[in-house]
């Protein structure tokens, strides 16, 4: 029996988790898929906005203003790197120029402090690659990029070592109400909980009406993009948006938090909650709209392109409060963009909302903030380097070539809390695979290290959910069906025959 | 520091051949770094017959071709840092690397020889829409998953692209067992030797596709199918000619880029025609002392070609440590002139030519453009043609070799040569 029960491991679930895991409370995180981070929180922009594109008086103007300045000491605690580039919104024509004075305002309005309208010569300086047809920009100097996903996972980790309970692999097919508590049923188990809060995304909805009669629906809008190689990177420097219209916040163009650019988004309503399929006329699309912003963006340097879906509600706003209909049940739904920049904030207020109900929520003694720390081997200095490279051997191991990735990180990457046990777990954790080759070279070997180390057969290991299996088989001969006990592997072998 | 005369960087046949033609040259201080566990290179995946068929006159496999190497380095005793990754070069020949051993080590060498070869075109690079499950491999990974590690990567297969790994391993699946239910060709022609065409293809009666190419793949978590649709004249897809091939799996042999990270770490001159850099006759880069050759100077088909190149590097980089004058003295003598690709060419290797270096002749690598009939290779000066090489057929999958003699080009001087192909009539 939990106390409280979160439905969805992404980054609002994931957050909401590590805020609660301070208290003296029993916190389960269910998670549908076999990884946190899996829905949106892997398929997004990565900005943490600045503030002033919400309507004054909403949800997501608050809790974006709130939770922007969170992520610093966020990021140190969970050990993430946020990088503060700023965003420009840049006004091509006159008639943009409008829009970038109504941002401004809405920014004072809504809080956000030190934003400044800069002008043509300005911008072209600071950003030499953008289209020579940029009048003035909105520069919001606290916006910056982040690994979406690399905080979720962080966060999960850090909820984790501080006692949450996650259960991946958890689709939940029923919430019934039986004693005053919420009974959740999924196809591996059952799990009791006094409180339950719905962080389900796209999904959110339906978790909603498994309780109460629909008081919201949600309308994945599906957005896509282009990854450009890191030598294209320095392309720009700030967090590049056009101006908004009233299909959205259009095409930005930004280095990522790793160095890559990202091209994206376009914004198409679906019906299919799983569809994430990319398709030719939409990149296309994003390729020309991005033309707007810059001549220069090298598209031959494409390593991939992906899509994501945005969680968006029929009520336009954040959906953050207990159902009525069912007490104790506690939505959070509809955090569509910026809700990554809202998410700590939404977390505190989540928690909140649990002690109005709970009463004050009594803290641990013992609660740890600090996740311990990411090995990034290649960022450290050599000498740090070396004596790791001594304490275990597999540091000095390269096994993505593009991204620099050593074995040792692969190897406490599957080992950590909440560890990796896909390929694309692994990828999302220390990144081989992301480079230009996408895994060309590192993936067999990744899926060798995934097999020993979970002790598993290399047949067993899946791409990213669990029927996305890699290998059919053994080969006629291959494999190790026929292979005799103690046999070591034909390098061994070949080592030990020639002495 | 330690020092050397001649580090190789890469222990497939490029590096080896390299290192051993070096050493017989008299170079003694030679070292060659792998990242790998053993040495060999993408050879000791290739476990089908067709190697060193021009320079051992011997129908080989990859693995008894790489052997040969591997021995000939055993006995000139050349060492060797097996699973050890460079991480840096520079213009100074200076080389970091790591290893589990010695950690991060930096050491410097007399002349550097690139030999990192390729990989390959990546699902992403080529732009395939769709969603993205798995199921989906280059050519060159499924080979390393079924000839290396013994896993077969699925049971009914579309092949996209006609890369000779590609037809390869389309044989190779078929032979596993797993059904190919096409391999695709968004041009009109294939892109690897006939030869393979031939002997992968025809001979399992598994069927090319020309003019068509996947528009999208399917399914969730395992890929489930592909639509595919003819191409244009441009190569592009004809809309509403896709039609859905159901599978479950999606094997890519769309191109090998040369892996210039390092070069690039070193201020190396890449030819964008080649993606690798951009050589003399003695297989110099732009920066003195680094030398390059095989698929890191540009994508060869045959193995056996890239020994002989790899050959000229380790003799132009001895004539460099050893103060031999052709490739030392070459940065200071005379002007270069450079070699252009013209009408009809992909590109021309070597980009430049120094002092012909001191051969009685110098071989040029070249690949055209498009198909070609009845046709010649012209090699202009000035609008003279100096030499004129005739062919009955050419295609960009194939590449060719003009041979130019001292005496015809030795009293050029000033301006460029350019190599074109030129239909002929009749």
């Amino acid at each position: 029996m939990s106390e409280v029960a979160i439905i969805g491991a992404g980054i609002i679930g994931t957050l909401i988790a590590r805020e609660l895991s301070r208290f003296k409370l029993e916190v389960a995180l269910l998670e549908s898929s076999n990884d946190v981070a899996n829905g949106s929180t892997k398929a997004n922009s990565g900005i943490i906005h600045a503030g002033y594109d919400a309507e004054p008086g909403s949800a997501k103007a608050r809790f974006n203003v709130l939770g922007n300045p969170l992520f610093d000491r966020l990021c140190e605690q969970l050990d993430v790197r946020l990088n503060r580039i700023g965003s420009l919104v840049v006004a091509f024509s006159p008639s943009e120029r409008r829009t970038v004075e109504q941002l401004y305002n809405r920014g004072i309005h809504n809080g956000v402090g030190d934003l400044q309208i800069i002008e043509r010569e300005q911008l072209l300086s600071i950003e030499p690659n953008l289209d020579e047809s940029a009048q003035c920009a909105l520069l919001a100097p606290q916006a910056g990029i982040i690994d979406p996903w690399e905080i979720a996972v962080a966060a999960a980790e850090n909820a984790a070592d501080n006692g949450v309970e996650i259960r991946l692999n958890f689709p939940v097919q029923a919430i019934e109400r039986d004693n005053g508590c919420y009974r959740i049923t999924s196809p591996n188990g059952q799990i009791r909980a006094q409180q339950v809060i719905n962080c389900a995304g796209v999904f959110a909805d339906r978790i909603h009406q498994m309780v109460a009669p629909p008081t919201f629906t949600i309308t994945p809008r599906k957005g896509q993009y282009f990854v450009l190689d890191k030598t294209a990177g320095a392309l720009v420097n700030h967090v590049i948006f056009q101006c908004p219209t009233e299909l959205g916040k259009g095409v930005l163009v930004t280095r990522s938090v790793h160095g890559n650019l990202l091209v994206g988004p376009d914004s198409v309503e679906i019906e299919d909650r799983e569809d994430l399929a990319t398709t030719q006329d939409r990149l296309e699309f994003v390729r020309r709209s991005a033309g707007k912003v810059s001549k220069n963006i090298p598209f031959s340097q494409v390593i991939r392109s992906f899509s994501g879906l945005r969680a968006t509600p029929n009520t336009k706003d954040f959906i953050i409060e207990e159902c009525g209909e069912a007490p104790g049940f506690i939505d959070v739904a509809g955090i569509e963009s910026p809700g990554l920049t809202a998410a700590p904030a939404i977390a505190h207020y989540v928690r909140d909302l649990l002690s109005r109900t709970r009463g004050a929520l009594e803290e641990r003694g013992d609660f740890n903030p600090d996740r311990r720390p990411a090995i990034r081997f290649m960022d450290l200095p050599e000498q740090r380097k070396n004596e790791l490279i001594r304490k275990d051997p597999r540091f000095g191991r390269i096994i993505c070539r593009c991204e620099s990735v050593t074995e040792g990180e692969i190897v406490d990457a599957i080992h950590r809390n909440v560890g990796a046990t896909t390929l694309d777990g692994v990828k999302k954790r220390v990144r081989p695979g992301m480079g230009r080759c996408q895994g060309g070279f590192c993936g067999p070997q990744v899926l060798e290290i995934l097999a020993r180390e979970l002790k598993k057969n290399p047949t067993e290991i899946v791409k990213n959910e669990v029927d996305s299996y890699i290998l059919t088989g053994p080969t006629k001969c291959g494999g190790e069906k026929d292979r005799p006990e103690g046999i070591g592997s034909m390098v061994e072998q070949k080592a030990a025959y020639h002495g | 520091m330690d020092s050397y005369d001649i580090v190789v960087i890469g222990g497939g046949p490029a590096g080896m051949a390299a290192a051993v033609a070096a050493r017989e040259e008299g170079v003694e201080k030679i070292l060659l770094i792998e990242r790998d566990r053993e040495l060999g290179g993408i050879l000791q995946q290739c476990i089908h017959n067709g190697f060193g068929l021009h320079h051992f006159k011997e129908d080989l496999t990859g693995p008894e071709f790489s052997e040969r190497y591997i021995r000939r380095m055993e006995e000139l005793e050349i060492p060797c840092k097996l699973d050890t990754t460079v991480l840096e070069i520079t213009a100074g020949r200076e080389i970091l690397y790591i290893n589990a051993r010695e950690g991060v080590t930096k050491i410097s060498a007399g002349a550097i020889i690139l030999a990192m070869g390729c990989r390959e075109r990546s699902r992403g690079a080529v732009n395939i829409p769709g969603s993205r499950p798995a199921g989906v491999f280059t050519a060159g990974t499924a080979q390393r998953l079924i000839n290396m590690e013994g896993y077969m990567v699925g049971r009914r297969i579309m092949m996209l692209g006609t890369g000779d790994i590609g037809l390869i391993m389309a044989r190779r699946l078929t032979l596993e067992g797993a059904k190919v239910i096409a391999v695709l060709a968004r041009k009109p022609y294939p892109g690897g030797l006939m030869r393979n065409v031939a002997q992968c293809l025809y001979d399992y009666d598994i069927p090319l596709m020309l003019r068509h190419t996947i528009v999208a793949i399917q399914g969730k978590d395992r890929v489930t199918g592909v639509l595919v649709a003819d191409t244009d004249e441009n190569s592009r897809p004809i809309p509403g000619s896709e039609r859905l091939y159901e599978c479950d799996t999606v094997i890519l042999s769309v191109g090998l880029i040369p892996e210039n990270e390092l070069s690039l770490s070193a201020g190396v001159q890449l030819d964008p025609h080649t993606g690798g850099p951009v050589v003399d006759e003695f297989r110099q880069t732009s920066v003195a002392g680094i030398f390059a050759c095989g698929n890191v100077v540009h994508v060869h088909d045959l193995v056996d070609f890239v020994v002989e190149e790899s050959e000229i590097a380790g003799r132009g980089a001895a004539g460099f440590v050893l103060g031999r004058g052709e490739a030392e003295g070459a940065e200071t003598s005379g002007t270069p002139i450079d070699l252009l690709p013209g009408e009809g060419l992909k590109y021309v290797v070597p980009q430049r030519m120094r002092g012909f270096n001191g051969e009685e002749r110098l071989d040029l690598f070249l690949r055209v453009s498009r198909v070609y009939g009845r046709s010649a290779i012209e090699v202009r000066h000035d609008g003279d043609t100096v030499k004129r090489l005739k062919r009955l057929r050419m295609n960009p999958g194939e590449m060719e070799r003009v041979r130019l003699n001292r005496s015809a080009i030795e009293k050029l001087t000033g301006s460029n040569l350019i190599v074109e192909a030129v239909e002929v009539d009749g």
